[in-house]
């Protein structure tokens, strides 16, 4: 499987993503340009973490006009796994892949730590390989993660299974119902704040972010053999 | 047109107006003489800057020289943006360490922000790709509002800097002192990755060569920075607010990879970062090293503001911008790659072979003077020394323990000191794992961080206690290095190297130069002995507010190379059953202590001694036993004695606790920071083994599955109580002591 690392002006885990599915997942990477014109080559999308533009006017604002995410809107509605992280996950609200939008944490304070979350739902494309109800532990890393939408829009995503994560034990940042990430009604675009490329080796502290891009390919893999 | 404004060469004289800039008569005299002629106003902020102590180290170039620059790792010494210290399979860190303190005590955020991302330019100019960030802040104590302020605003300067350009910050140290009250201490390091191939030099090599400017364009910001920090901070200092840079860390993470990506070309023939003194430094001391000269056409530096004389830009320190020399003939291709990062990419001027930094402005040169003037001829003063009496009253005291009537609750407050308490309030708010090479994160004794694709991993620290120094500046500074080496070998790690920011008072005054004398000698000795040279670093003097000192400073920064992450090693005890010794005996040591200014509200006294000998010795067996798979937890015992060290390495363990039996004096046992001790746990299988290659470890209790802490003296009960109650008084603090 083939994904591509997509990388805007201020991505700075871009390096950490190509490594996770490099050298611990075992699939092809390849960083892809702001500025390119086509995915078409590609099995998955990956928006990484990072500042993109600096954060500048507001987290994901500009980088959701770059040309590479007519690309990423064309891949998600052709049915490709979109896995957006951190700053992915704001540029994914900011292109209206996903709903609702991103507030600063309610401390107003960026904050590094690893933090435990449940899987709200493992019916999807990048949570099957975890168990309903499994507690994980994976780092986040954000000023702005506090995540919110309106009450109608929040019942369509507890109702639809569109919460795949939420913060179990402390809610670090204030958002929704706890919600630590998101899928679209289709299921194949997930925006998480906290960092599940940061959770592939045990050196590190946690490897429990593995079974989410093991998910991923077991997906396509299943999905291709019916296909073909 | 503020260029009418601009004195003539001959009011510059006569008014004396080069005062202003901080040049003496002499020096003025000096710049008469050197030119043949009156220098006019450009040309005299070129000298004005260049020999200010911050770019020259007039001041302290007699003592630097003491230090050893030399070993068979070393492959760049002090001179260049960082040193490099090679770690085999032709690799190589690079790092150093510098200050910000003046910027940051009058814009904190941004002069934090500032430092942070000037020792990062520092650093890739090298070529080296930047894996870490540290820092060693000092501030006063955190009842006044100002300092709450202070240190609330670097924190999130570090933090915003460093978070959005993408290097973890990892570590560092924070102490807080009365002396820090108006001119606190931010310190930042950073530490890069190289292969030996791919080294850079900031050199202005090749007559005819392009000098070309990359990076963001130049405004009025930071004007007379470098001059500014070689003052004393006063009332009056918030008027020069306008001498503070204001970062852009996402230009900065677009120059660091365009930059990468440049070193990678045979075009490129020098690099070197506009810091301090901007365009005026990095253009005269490239020359200079080359042997060489530069001229440039001002009218083509990239502006940001409109009618910016020669003088401004020259002396601006607008921040993420590099100087570079390029081969002449390939700026096109050069051009086209900064482009892709929406970068400047300007050809300025050109490398000349007649020793001078020629600067041309509408058409007129207004600036021709030789490099070497500016970068190598600054004058160097002797300054004289002389000890202070506080010294020898020092000196005469006898060591005594302070008085303590509740073992128990004297440990709480320890925990709850600042300096002792966790720093997890701060280190919360930098992202100190992305590039997700951290192994060990913030809180132990140093982080380390694993070379990807090797089995190696790098240990690194910052470290200094000012107040051993304070009381006596060459013990202290032995110490400073030794502690740094002691954090670094428990974590597993091989001392390589040293960078320094030495930061100090008015050196002026004969008892601050006394101080600064004794502090070098101190840590050079300790370089020597534990075989870790200085391979660069940065000096900050005139740390004074309303003509008080800060405490002797000198900060070390120490990286260290584990030969393997198997070795690697942290401070918690892992798992119940495991022995507890400690290594290294105890005296009654108290002067400068945790406890002395618990009890007292001050310090005085003789610092703690130091035996360099057995402090080598105890640190290579340490280390022998690590590499040797006998050692579960290390831990070096430092501020608060051996029971805050008890303590914190049952923090977060999840349910772990500890049980020891000391003897003596109680307050000596738990209390004295007496140096070269380790606190380390072992299983017992290796207990043999481990007693065999440790002579001085003597076995204190055991690691317990209860989680209490449970110190008995000389059969006696002191503490007998849940971690629970340590952890949250220690946990709790910094957050407590702000709100």
């Amino acid at each position: 499987m083939k994904f591509a690392v997509i990388v805007f002006p201020g991505s700075n885990c871009d390096i950490d993503m190509y490594h996770a599915i490099k050298d611990e997942l075992g699939e092809e990477a390849e960083f892809v340009w702001h500025d390119t014109e086509n995915l078409d080559g590609f099995d998955g999308i990956l928006l990484p973490g990072g500042f993109s533009y600096g954060d500048y006017l507001r987290s994901g604002s500009i980088a959701r006009f770059s040309s590479v995410m007519k690309e990423v809107v064309k891949a998600a509605e052709a049915g490709k796994p979109v896995l957006g992280v951190c700053n992915g996950f704001q540029i994914l609200l900011e292109a209206g892949l996903l709903p609702g939008a991103m507030l600063r944490n309610k401390k107003l304070k960026f904050m590094c730590r690893t933090v435990g979350l449940r899987v709200e739902n493992n019916d999807t494309m990048f949570t099957k390989n975890y168990e309903e109800g499994q507690m994980i532990q994976i780092p986040i890393a954000h000023g702005e993660g506090n995540y919110y939408c309106d009450d109608k829009t929040y019942n369509q995503l507890k109702d639809n299974g569109q919460i795949a994560f939420t913060y179990a034990l402390e809610n670090p940042n204030g958002s929704l119902g706890d919600i630590a990430g998101i899928t679209n009604s289709k299921g194949n675009v997930l925006g998480m704040m906290p960092h599940p490329e940061r959770a592939v080796d045990s050196l590190l502290g946690s490897a429990d972010g593995l079974k989410l891009f093991q998910s991923i390919v077991k997906h396509w893999r299943d999905s291709n053999v019916i296909t073909a | 047109m503020s260029l009418l404004l601009e004195p003539t060469a001959q009011d510059i004289k006569n008014d004396k107006i080069y005062r202003e800039m901080g040049l003496t008569d002499e020096e003025f005299g000096m710049v008469e003489s050197i030119l043949g002629r009156l220098p006019n106003y450009t040309e005299l902020g070129l000298f004005s800057v260049m020999w200010s102590e911050h770019c020259s180290y007039k001041n302290s170039k007699p003592l630097l020289k003491k230090f050893p620059v030399t070993g068979e790792r070393v492959l760049q010494g002090p001179g260049e943006g960082a040193g490099i210290v090679d770690i085999g399979d032709g690799q190589a860190v690079a790092f150093k360490i510098e200050s910000h303190n003046h910027p940051s005590a009058i814009e904190p955020y941004q002069g934090a922000a500032t430092g942070v991302g000037g020792i990062i330019r520092d650093v890739f100019s090298m070529g080296a790709r930047p894996i870490a960030i540290l820092n060693s802040l000092r501030f006063g104590e955190l009842d006044s509002a100002r300092v709450r302020y202070l240190f609330e605003e670097v924190v999130a300067g570090i933090a915003g800097y460093g978070n959005c350009i993408g290097i973890p910050t990892v570590g560092g140290e924070i102490q807080f002192d009365a002396s820090y009250d108006g001119n606190p201490l931010v310190n930042a390091m950073c530490v890069g990755l190289i292969d030996h191939k791919d080294i850079q030099k900031g050199q202005a090599k090749g007559v005819g060569n392009t000098v070309m400017y990359v990076g963001a364009k130049t405004g009025r910001d930071g004007i007379h920075g470098a001059t500014f920090a070689s003052e004393e901070l006063s009332d009056a200092s918030e008027e020069k607010r306008p001498a503070v840079q204001v970062g852009d860390p996402f230009m900065e993470k677009l120059l660091l990879e365009a930059c990468l990506e440049l070193i990678k070309s045979d075009a490129l023939i020098g690099i070197q970062d506009m810091g301090a003194a901007g365009l005026t430094s990095s253009s005269a001391e490239m020359a200079s090293k080359a042997g060489s000269g530069i001229e440039m056409d001002l009218d083509l530096v990239p502006q940001r503001e409109t009618g910016m004389t020669g003088y401004e830009m020259m002396l601006s320190e607008s921040q993420e911008r590099m100087l570079i020399v390029i081969e002449k003939g390939r700026e096109k291709e050069i051009q086209e790659l900064f482009h892709k990062y929406d970068l400047d990419a300007v050809a300025v001027g050109h490398v000349t072979d007649d020793h001078h930094l020629r600067l041309i402005h509408k058409g007129e040169t207004i600036a021709d003077v030789p490099v070497d003037a500016l970068a190598e001829d600054a004058p160097v003063y002797h300054k004289p020394s002389s000890e202070p009496r506080y010294y020898r009253e020092f000196q005469a005291i006898e060591n005594t323990e302070p008085e303590v009537e509740n073992i128990e609750e004297t440990l709480l407050k320890l925990l709850k000191q600042p300096t002792i308490a966790s720093k997890e309030w701060v280190y919360d708010q930098y992202d100190y794992q992305v590039r997700t090479n951290t192994v060990v994160t913030p809180g132990s004794d140093a982080a380390v961080l694993r070379i990807r694709g090797t089995e190696k991993a790098l240990a690194m620290t910052t470290d200094c206690n000012s107040r051993y120094l304070y009381l006596d500046p060459e013990t202290g500074g032995k110490i400073a290095v030794a502690e740094a080496a002691r954090n670094i070998v428990c974590s597993g790690g091989l001392p390589l190297a040293i960078t320094d920011c030495l930061n100090f008072g008015n050196p002026e005054k004969p008892e601050i130069f006394w101080q600064m004398e004794k502090a070098v000698d101190g840590m050079s000795e300790a370089c020597n002995v534990l075989n870790a040279p200085v391979i660069g670093g940065n000096v900050s003097l005139y740390n004074e507010t309303n003509g008080t000192a800060v405490y002797p400073t000198p900060v070390v920064g120490m990286v260290g190379l584990i030969e393997n992450v198997d070795h690697i090693t942290t401070q918690s005890f892992k798992k119940a059953g495991d022995l507890v010794y400690v290594i290294g005996e105890t005296a009654t040591e108290f002067g400068g202590s945790e406890l002395q200014k618990l009890v007292h509200g001050n310090i005085f006294g003789k610092s703690p001694e130091l035996d360099l000998t057995i402090e080598s010795g105890r640190q290579a067996q340490l280390l022998q036993a690590i590499q040797n798979g006998l050692i579960s937890s290390a831990h070096d015992l430092a501020e608060g004695g051996l029971a805050v060290a008890l303590a914190e390495s049952t923090f977060g363990t999840d349910g772990l606790g500890v049980e020891v039996d000391t003897n003596g004096s109680v307050i000596t046992a738990l209390f004295s920071e007496t140096q070269s001790r380790f606190l380390v746990s072992v299983d017992p299988e290796n207990q043999a083994a481990f007693e065999k290659l440790v002579a001085d470890a003597e076995k204190i209790g055991h690691v317990t599955a209860q989680s209490a802490l449970i110190i008995r003296n000389e059969g006696q009960a002191v503490v007998n109580r849940p971690v629970q109650d340590f952890e949250a008084s220690w946990r709790g603090a910094i957050a407590c002591l702000l709100s």
